[in-house]
């Protein structure tokens, strides 16, 4: 092989690949888990490893077959169970993603990047040359897609989980489920309901403090309520949001329509019912006349 | 591997256990390094651009994304930086808090990286799964010094990843005495696993190596540097207020590399915890230096393979401090200072587990910024790196390629580099004509 271009690193990497390692899991009758990244900041992947109690029992029954974050072991698929961080934001992220689906038999998707395009999936509200310039002095050198993609709308998907980060607690129910091949346990309704099971008092209607509450999917447990902020939407839209009338409502309560805007523009920006929630543009652009660094 | 004419070319597996996507690349002719690059595959994420535009709350909470392993770093660096802009400096209580906050994340950042990414590497395992069918104790003791980190930032933080209690002027909530109280038990019984793991990491072998690299790191004017500190200490002996930061740190673009490098007044330089041990031993406190000793290290530590040992001491302090803190802590009047938004550029630096992170805004009278430039420990450090590495690579020409790599990938992770933030698996070739 030559020396690595960036096309040999990718068939490589999806390849995972090691044929004497691959023999020795034909002897081993353990499930096989494989974890992939794409476009992310490693929290969701880390959150695996953050299952301190669990992490060496759930390892005697599963084998990890590929986990670069873990080990230097690679063994070549197909895979049992495929956890994919990350969102596509690249041409080659797009084979690659391909490749890592024709190899698992069931895939899961990881976080708000991998569910929604993440944080940066910005770039697809915005001019993403000047979003490049801003941050790059020569962004010609740079290779990249205009936008910032979820894994389904590339490849089909098994189970997805939510979150900026994921809740560990889902993340070991996905799991649980998929080795005893049955549905996952994962709650739907908002992060509303949760406040209501833990007794938090709304902050919304107690303190006026703007919260995504209502529009946004349980599975944190309202954690930023009780913690005295208002939900900031990172589990994404629950599945029959209002995020229209959640808009109106949180400028009537006085919010600023850029905050509104801005509001429901972070990980989950493109989810639709976020995106489509206020309208027009956030305007990420403001003209500068000194270009992007300061 | 093939053969081909005079020219000789190994592709080898990538390097893993590193926080991101990136490779290497090494040409080795006649015995020496010609060319070493650590190429940085991890795809842009525009974060400095999407930042324009935004609020001046904002960047606790975006620019955390940018690395779960560190997100109380991005968090703190972005609220001071924009507290600076403001002309506001948070009470002594919210400094304390937010030093043990951080705290958590140093101990859980470490804790994995000592003893699940660094020392597989020393006992010959693939990585700590495959180390603990021999090692299970170890890789227990670990699992329990790295919980106690995240059940620290999750009582002050709300959540370990992406903590959700950190503002631009403080907190939203602070922790009551008696929760922080009731993390007593498991500090102090993850410091005593960390200064029992002290001999088996202090009888490794460790390749010799020194590097002249000049050496930064903050200078908090209030013990070990970390969540705070208003000016810059090198080792050559110059004090850079953080303010003058981009007076001396330059940042390039280069070819092989989604990430800039930065280099000190045109030269490689180093951050993260070989600087802040080197240049802070005196402010340790008196368990960490002890450890240190144990250790075998000296007060100023030069090689890049003994910088395990330095984040195990570097453990203990974080676990010793945190102790010092919680057992201290009455409360504080308020949660959060206000921070009301002026036209003005402001700056923030703190100690990322991988060293020195530095943030800065500009924001327009109504809060809304205008400009962000973040520079990354990963990114200080990349030119060091690559110098390191061919040191490396000509002191062990004698090894076949198969060793040669794992000395380099070993190398590597001594950094702990952080590509995600930098801008994750490496791709190690090694290309010998
Ligand atoms: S969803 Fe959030 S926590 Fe998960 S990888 Fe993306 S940015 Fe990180
Ligand atoms: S309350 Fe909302 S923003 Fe906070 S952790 Fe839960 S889903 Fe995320």
């Amino acid at each position: 092989m030559a020396m690595g271009g960036r096309t040999v690193t990718v068939a490589g990497r999806a390849a995972g690949a090691d044929p004497a390692a691959a023999e020795e899991v034909g002897r081993d009758r353990r499930p096989t888990l494989a974890v992939w990244k794409f476009a992310s900041c490693d929290g969701c992947q880390l959150t695996l490893l953050n299952c301190e109690a669990e992490l060496l029992a759930l390892a005697d029954r599963v084998r990890v077959a590929y986990f670069p974050e873990a080990t230097r072991a690679a063994v070549a698929g197909p895979y049992d169970l495929s956890l994919v961080e990350g969102s596509i934001t690249t041409a080659e992220d797009a084979e690659r993603i391909q490749q890592v689906r024709a190899q698992s038999r069931i895939l899961v998707t990881l976080g708000a990047c991998a569910t929604a395009g993440g944080i940066q999936a910005l770039r697809n509200l915005a001019d993403v040359a000047e979003l490049a310039a801003a941050a790059y002095p020569r962004p010609d050198r740079l290779a990249f897609l205009a936008r910032s993609t979820p894994i389904a709308s590339h490849v089909t998907v098994d189970h997805e989980l939510h979150g900026c980060p994921i809740d560990r607690g889902q993340l070991l129910e996905v799991v649980a489920a998929v080795l005893q091949g049955r549905a996952p346990r994962i709650p739907s309704g908002s992060v509303c309901t949760e406040c209501k099971r833990r007794g938090t008092v709304c902050v919304a209607v107690a303190d006026g403090l703007p919260c995504l509450g209502p529009v946004t999917r349980a599975g944190c447990g309202a954690i930023c309520p009780a913690h005295h902020r208002g939900c900031y939407g990172c589990f994404g839209p629950q599945d029959t949001p209002n995020g229209r009338s959640l808009a109106s409502l949180l400028g009537a309560a006085g919010m600023a329509p850029t905050d509104v805007v801005r509001a429901f523009r972070t990980f989950n920006a493109g989810a639709e019912p976020f995106r489509t929630a206020t309208g027009p543009a956030l305007p990420t652009s403001v003209p500068d006349a000194a270009g992007g660094r300061p | 591997m093939t053969v081909t004419g005079g020219s000789r070319e190994l592709t080898v597996p990538m390097l893993a256990r590193v926080e991101g996507e990136g490779g290497m690349h090494v040409v080795v002719q006649d015995g020496r390094a010609v060319d070493v690059q650590l190429r940085i595959f991890e795809p842009p994420r525009f974060f400095e651009g999407f930042l324009r535009g935004r609020s001046y709350l904002e960047p606790p909470d975006l620019t955390a994304r940018i690395c779960g392993i560190c997100p109380v770093a991005y968090q703190f660096s972005a609220c001071l930086a924009i507290e600076d802009a403001c002309g506001v400096e948070v009470p002594e209580e919210l400094r304390l808090l937010r030093r043990l906050l951080y705290c958590g994340e140093w101990i859980e950042s470490h804790a994995l990286h000592v003893f699940m990414l660094h020392l597989p590497d020393l006992l010959g395992y693939d990585g700590a799964i495959e180390m603990a069918a021999d090692h299970r104790g170890v890789v227990e003791s670990a699992l329990r010094m790295k919980r106690a980190g995240n059940e620290l930032m999750t009582v002050v933080g709300g959540r370990s990843v992406h903590p959700v209690n950190v503002r631009v002027g403080g907190f939203h909530r602070l922790p009551e005495p008696t929760e922080l109280r009731a993390l007593r038990p498991m500090l102090a019984a993850a410091l005593d696993e960390a200064l029992a793991a002290v001999p088996l990491l202090a009888r490794q072998d460790y390749p010799d190596l020194e590097q002249p690299h000049l050496y930064v790191a903050l200078d908090a004017g209030h013990g070990y540097p970390l969540e705070s500190g208003a000016a810059l200490q090198t080792s050559s002996g110059l004090r850079v207020p953080v303010a003058a930061f981009g007076t001396h740190v330059v940042e390039h673009q280069v070819g092989h590399s989604n990430a800039l490098q930065g280099r000190f007044d045109g030269h490689p330089y180093l951050v993260g915890p070989l600087a802040r041990y080197s240049l802070h031993h005196a402010a340790l406190s008196p368990v960490a230096r002890e450890a240190a000793a144990a250790a075998g290290l000296a007060p100023t530590c030069r090689n890049p393979f003994r910088s395990i040992l330095v984040r195990l001491v570097e453990l203990v302090f974080a676990l010793d401090e945190a102790l010092r803190i919680v057992d201290a802590w009455e409360g504080a009047p308020v949660a959060a200072v206000a921070v009301e938004p002026r036209a003005a550029e402001g700056h923030g630096a703190t100690e990322a587990p991988r060293g020195l992170l530095y943030h800065r805004y500009r924001i327009d009278a109504d809060g809304t910024i205008l400009a962000a430039q973040i520079v990354p420990p990963t990114a200080q450090n990349q030119p060091a790196i690559e110098s390191d590495l061919r040191s490396v690579v000509e002191g062990h020409l004698d090894l076949d390629d198969e060793a040669l790599t794992r000395v380099c990938e070993t190398a590597i992770r001594t950094y702990d580099p952080c590509i995600s933030c930098a801008t994750h698996f490496l791709r190690l070739t090694v290309d010998r004509r």
